[in-house]
C-alpha cells in the first residue's frame, strides 16, 4: 500500500490568452501522502489542480488515476472519480443552506431527502465543530464558516484523492489545528492530499513530499526531509538566498539640499476611529514606518492623515504650509497617495482591464469629462506594467485573472502614476509570496531614493526594519515611541511595544 | 472562542427564498382584504376571488415558467408571442382543416410548439452561450410573426368539441352566492384553473424536493460555484428554458381554452405581466432566489390590483398600469428594505 502511485500526471500543458500557465508540468500523487504543491503567486498551482478536475481543459498531457489514463472533463467527472476539492476561492452557493452546498451536485439521487440531508449535515458540523446550522442560508456565514463548510464537504465525499487549495487562508490557528487532525486521519486510510499553502510552517507540520512549481514548470518533486525551509524559498523564486538579505545598503538615501524639508507634518491630529490625538513628520526621501500590534492603531493612524476617517482635530501642514484634509481628495490634490489595507474589497474593479485600473485614480483626478487619449493610457500603462515587473498577458487583460501578488503591483502603479510626493502603503504585502514581497520592499527603496518620502505599514517586523529608517511604535491606539538608526532592531521594537519591560 | 455565537435571530433561520415569500403573502393578504373591507361589492363574493383564477390562469403557468428561467438566472421574453403563435395554430387547426380537427391533437400541437421553442431558445442560451435576453427576443419576434402567417385575421373557434371544452365548468360548493334579484349563483372556475394549480404542485415539488430543481437554484446563485460543485450548469440551463416554453404550451392552450379565439395581438405583454408576478412573489432578477408558490401570489395580486383600481371607478387602463407600476416599486422597495435590515441584523 504504501508506495501505492494513486494519481499521476505527465506533460502537462495549459496555455491561456498570452499566458503559458502550465508547461510540461509533471505531478505524481502515491495513496497515503500529504503532497505539498508549493510556487509563488501565479506559479501556476491553483491551474494544476483545475485542469486536474476538469475545470480547465488542458491543451497537451495525460493524466492516469489508479493506473489507467482518465478523461476528465468537468468537476463533476473529477468527483465521480473520486477526486474532491476544496477551490483557492471559495465556491459554494450563497443563496443556498449550508447542508445543501455540503451535499448539492452528489450522488445519484434525483429526489432530495432533506431531513436525511440536514442529519448528516448536522452530524458533520458537529464533528468538525463548525459553528453553523444545518439550515442555515451560506451568505450568512462568516468566511471561516463558508471555507470550513467547503472542507466538510470535500472531506465527506468517498474519496482517493483529495485537493486543498489554500484552505487555511482564513482559518484561525484551531481551526488549522483541527484540519491538520483530519488530514492525518484521511491520510491514514490511503487517501492522497495535495495541499497547497503560503505557510511554510504548515507545510513542514503537515507534509511529506514538496512539489515546487515556478513560472509553470516544475522545479522538481522533493522529500520533505531533503529540503530545509531555506532552499524551499529558494527554489520557489528561482534566486539565492542572499537575494533575501540586506537591501536597504544596496538603495542610496535621497541626498540633496531639500532632503530636512518635512512634507508632511500633522500635530494633536485626531480621527473619530478612535486613536489618541498624534504627532507626525515625514521628510523628503524619508522611508517610515507605524508598527504595533494589530489593532493597535496604525491604520488609523494613516486614514486620518489620508482623510478617510473624519478628522476632529489637529494641524496639517504640507511642506510646511497648513492645509486642510477632510477627504481622501483634498490629500490627492495634497499630493498625498494611499494604499489602503482591504483593497481586495474596494480597490480593484474586477473586470476593468490592467490599464484601465492603472489609470483610475489620475482620472478621477482629471475629471471623468476629460478622458485621456487611447496612446496615452497605453503609454501610461506600459510604462508601469514594465517598472513594476507586473505579469500580465497584456494591458487589456481583465485584472482578475492576474494573482494576487500582481493586483497589487497593479494598485500600486494606480497611485504612483499619480506621482505623489508622499505614498501611503497600509499592508502593501500581505497575501503576496515573498518574491513579489522581496519586490515591492525594494520599490519603496527605489523611490525613496528618488525623492518620494514614504510611510510603510506591515505586520511583519522584519520587512518594517528592512524598509524603513524610522519606526513610530503603537500600543492601544496610541503613539508610544519612535526608533530610527541603532535602535532599529527587533527586540527594540517588542520593548517599546511592551513598554519597556520586556525581557527579550 | 470555539463556540462563535450565532447572530441575527430570526433572520439567521429565514432563508432569502422564504423571507421574500412571507413578504408577499403578506401584502397579498392585507390587499385583498382591505379591498373587502372597503370597497366591498363584488369583493365579498368568492366568485370575484375564482373569476380572477380564470382569468389568470394562463398567467399563472407562464409565470411559473418564467420564475423557473429567473431563478436560474436567465430571462425568457418570448412567452407571451408563444401563447399567441400556440391559440392561433390550434385554432386554425381545429376550425380549418377538413372536417375539424381534434381537440386532443391540439392539445399536442400546443404542447409541441411550446417545447420546441425552449429546446431552440434553450439549446442557443446554454450551449451557444448567447445572452437569454436577445435569444428570447429573437423568439417572441419570431412567435408573432409566425402567428401573423399561420393566420392574418383574429376569429373565433367554432368546433363544437372545443366549445363544450371551454364551456366546461367546475362547481364549488358552498360558495355560491345571490343576485340581487335573489337568484343563487353556485360559484365556478373553469378547468385551466385545475390545470394552473395542478402546475403550482408539481412545479412546487420539482423546485423543492429534486435534484433538478436544486440545480436552478445553485445555477443561479453563482454559476461558476454550482460547476465546481459538480453540477452539470449547461444541462441545468438547458432544461430551465425547456421548462419555461413548455409551460408556454400549456399556459397557450389554457388562454385558448378561455378566450376560444386566435388572434395575432393575443397576450400582447404577457411575458411583461410573468416577470413582475414573479418579481413581485419574490423572484430575483439577479437569480438563485424564488419560489412558486410566491409566483402565484404574485399572480393573485398583479390581478387583484387590477380588479381594485377598476372597482374605484379608475377604469381606465393607463391607470391600471400607473398602479401595476407603482406596486411593483413598493415590492421591489420592500424586498430590499427587508434583504438590508437582514444584511444589518446578521453583520451587528
Ligand atoms: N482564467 C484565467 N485566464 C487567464 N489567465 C489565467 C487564468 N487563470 C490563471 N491565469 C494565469 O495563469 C497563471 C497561473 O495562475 P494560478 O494557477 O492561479 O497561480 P497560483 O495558484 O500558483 O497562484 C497566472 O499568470 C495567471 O494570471
Ligand atoms: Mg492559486
Amino acid at each position: 500500500m504504501d508506495e501505492y502511485r494513486l494519481l499521476e500526471m505527465r506533460g502537462i500543458e495549459k496555455t491561456f490568452p498570452g499566458v503559458r500557465a502550465l508547461q510540461n508540468v509533471d505531478f505524481s500523487l502515491n495513496a497515503g501522502e500529504i503532497h505539498a504543491l508549493m510556487g509563488e503567486n501565479g506559479a501556476g498551482k491553483s491551474t494544476l489542480i483545475k485542469v486536474l478536475t476538469g475545470v480547465y481543459s488542458k491543451d497537451a498531457g495525460t493524466i492516469r488515476l489508479d493506473g489507467k489514463e482518465v478523461k476528465i472533463h468537468s468537476p463533476q467527472d473529477a468527483q465521480n472519480a473520486g477526486i474532491s476539492t476544496v477551490y483557492q476561492e471559495i465556491t459554494l452557493c450563497p443563496n443556498l443552506s449550508v447542508a445543501e452546498n455540503m451535499f448539492i451536485g452528489r450522488g445519484n439521487g434525483k429526489i432530495t431527502n432533506w431531513k436525511e440531508m440536514n442529519d448528516r449535515a448536522k452530524t458533520l458540523l458537529e464533528r468538525l465543530d463548525i459553528p453553523a446550522k444545518a439550515t442555515q442560508q451560506l451568505a450568512n456565514c462568516s468566511i471561516a464558516v463558508q471555507q470550513m463548510v467547503a472542507i466538510a464537504r470535500a472531506i465527506d465525499m468517498e474519496c482517493k484523492v483529495l485537493i486543498l487549495d489554500e484552505p487555511t487562508s482564513s482559518l484561525d490557528e484551531q481551526e488549522v489545528e483541527k484540519l491538520f487532525g483530519l488530514m492525518r486521519d484521511l491520510k491514514a486510510m490511503g487517501v492522497g492530499i495535495i495541499f497547497v499553502t503560503h505557510f511554510l510552517d504548515q507545510v513542514y507540520e503537515v507534509c511529506d513530499k514538496i512539489t515546487v512549481l515556478r513560472d509553470g514548470q516544475l522545479v522538481g518533486e522533493y522529500e520533505i526531509r531533503d529540503l530545509p525551509r531555506v532552499q524551499l524559498v529558494a527554489k520557489m523564486l528561482g534566486k539565492e538566498m542572499d537575494d533575501l538579505s540586506d537591501i536597504k545598503g544596496e538603495h542610496e538615501a535621497y541626498h540633496s539640499p531639500d532632503a530636512d524639508m518635512k512634507i508632511f507634518e500633522a500635530e494633536k491630529l485626531q480621527s473619530n476611529a478612535g486613536i489618541k490625538p498624534f504627532n507626525f513628520h515625514i521628510q523628503k526621501g524619508e522611508v517610515n514606518g507605524f508598527t504595533g500590534l494589530l489593532g493597535s492603531g496604525r491604520s488609523e493612524c494613516v486614514r486620518a492623515i489620508f482623510g478617510a476617517d473624519r478628522v476632529i482635530g489637529g494641524k496639517v501642514k504640507v511642506k510646511g504650509k497648513e492645509v486642510k484634509i477632510h477627504k481622501p481628495k483634498d490629500a490627492m490634490k495634497n499630493g498625498i497617495a494611499y494604499l489602503p489595507e482591504d483593497r481586495k474589497v474596494d480597490g480593484i474593479i474586477g473586470d476593468l482591464s490592467v490599464r484601465e485600473n492603472i489609470i483610475l485614480a489620475l482620472q478621477v483626478m482629471k475629471g471623468f469629462f476629460k478622458p485621456f487619449t487611447k496612446a496615452q493610457a497605453y503609454a501610461f500603462a506600459d510604462e508601469y506594467i514594465k517598472k513594476l515587473n507586473i505579469k500580465t498577458a497584456s494591458a487589456d487583460t481583465p485584472i482578475k485573472s492576474l494573482s494576487g501578488g500582481n493586483q497589487q503591483k497593479v494598485i500600486l502603479a494606480r497611485w504612483l502614476l499619480m506621482h505623489p510626493e508622499y505614498l501611503i502603503l497600509d499592508e502593501p504585502t500581505r497575501g503576496i509570496d515573498v518574491g513579489t514581497k522581496v519586490d515591492i520592499q525594494k520599490l519603496v527603496l527605489e523611490l525613496a531614493s528618488g525623492g518620494m518620502s514614504i510611510t510603510f505599514i506591515s505586520s511583519e517586523t522584519d520587512e518594517m526594519l528592512r524598509t524603513c529608517s524610522r519606526l513610530i511604535v503603537m500600543r492601544d491606539r496610541k503613539v508610544v515611541g519612535e526608533l530610527s538608526g541603532d535602535d532599529l532592531t527587533q527586540s527594540m521594537i517588542m520593548s517599546t511595544i511592551a513598554g519597556g519591560e520586556s525581557d527579550e | 472562542m470555539d463556540k462563535k455565537k450565532l447572530k441575527g435571530g430570526i433572520f439567521n433561520r429565514i432563508s432569502d427564498t422564504n423571507l421574500l415569500l412571507c413578504i408577499t403573502i403578506v401584502i397579498f393578504l392585507i390587499m385583498y382584504i382591505s379591498a373587502i373591507v372597503f370597497l366591498g361589492g363584488g369583493f365579498k363574493k368568492p366568485q370575484m376571488f375564482f373569476n380572477i383564477l380564470n382569468n389568470e390562469a394562463p398567467l399563472i403557468i407562464t409565470a411559473c415558467g418564467m420564475s423557473i428561467v429567473m431563478i436560474s438566472g436567465g430571462i425568457d421574453i418570448s412567452i407571451g408571442g408563444v401563447v399567441a403563435l400556440v391559440s392561433m395554430s390550434c385554432a386554425v387547426y381545429l376550425d380549418k382543416t377538413p372536417g375539424g380537427g381534434n381537440v386532443w391533437v391540439s392539445m399536442l400541437i400546443a404542447l409541441a410548439i411550446g417545447l420546441l421553442f425552449g429546446i431552440v431558445q434553450g439549446y442557443l442560451v446554454a450551449y451557444c452561450e448567447i445572452q437569454p435576453f436577445i435569444v428570447t427576443l429573437a423568439g417572441m419576434f419570431f412567435a408573432r410573426g409566425m402567428t401573423t402567417i399561420v393566420n392574418t385575421d383574429p376569429f373565433n373557434v367554432e368546433n363544437s368539441a372545443f366549445r363544450k371544452l371551454k364551456d366546461t365548468r367546475i362547481t364549488i360548493p358552498k360558495m355560491g352566492s345571490y343576485t340581487k334579484k335573489g337568484l343563487y349563483q353556485a360559484a365556478h372556475i373553469e378547468i385551466g384553473v385545475v390545470v394552473a394549480i395542478a402546475i403550482v404542485v408539481v412545479l412546487f415539488l420539482v423546485l423543492r424536493y429534486t435534484k433538478l430543481g436544486r440545480s436552478f437554484y445553485a445555477v443561479g446563485g453563482n454559476p461558476q460555484s454550482a460547476l465546481m460543485l459538480g453540477i452539470n450548469v449547461k444541462r441545468t440551463k438547458f432544461l430551465s428554458h425547456v421548462i419555461c416554453g413548455l409551460m408556454a404550451g400549456i399556459g397557450g392552450y389554457v388562454y385558448f381554452l378561455h378566450v376560444g379565439s386566435g388572434a395575432p395581438s393575443h397576450a400582447t405583454g404577457m411575458e411583461m405581466n410573468a416577470i413582475a408576478s414573479s418579481i413581485i412573489g419574490g423572484t430575483m432578477l439577479t437569480g438563485g432566489v424564488g419560489n412558486i408558490i410566491g409566483t402565484l401570489f404574485g399572480v393573485l395580486s398583479l390581478s387583484s390590483i387590477q380588479n381594485i383600481v377598476s372597482s374605484a371607478g379608475l377604469g381606465q387602463a393607463w391607470w391600471t398600469g400607473i398602479t401595476i407600476g407603482g406596486m411593483l416599486c413598493l415590492f421591489l422597495l420592500i424586498q430590499s428594505i427587508v434583504m438590508w435590515a437582514k444584511k444589518r441584523s446578521l453583520k451587528a
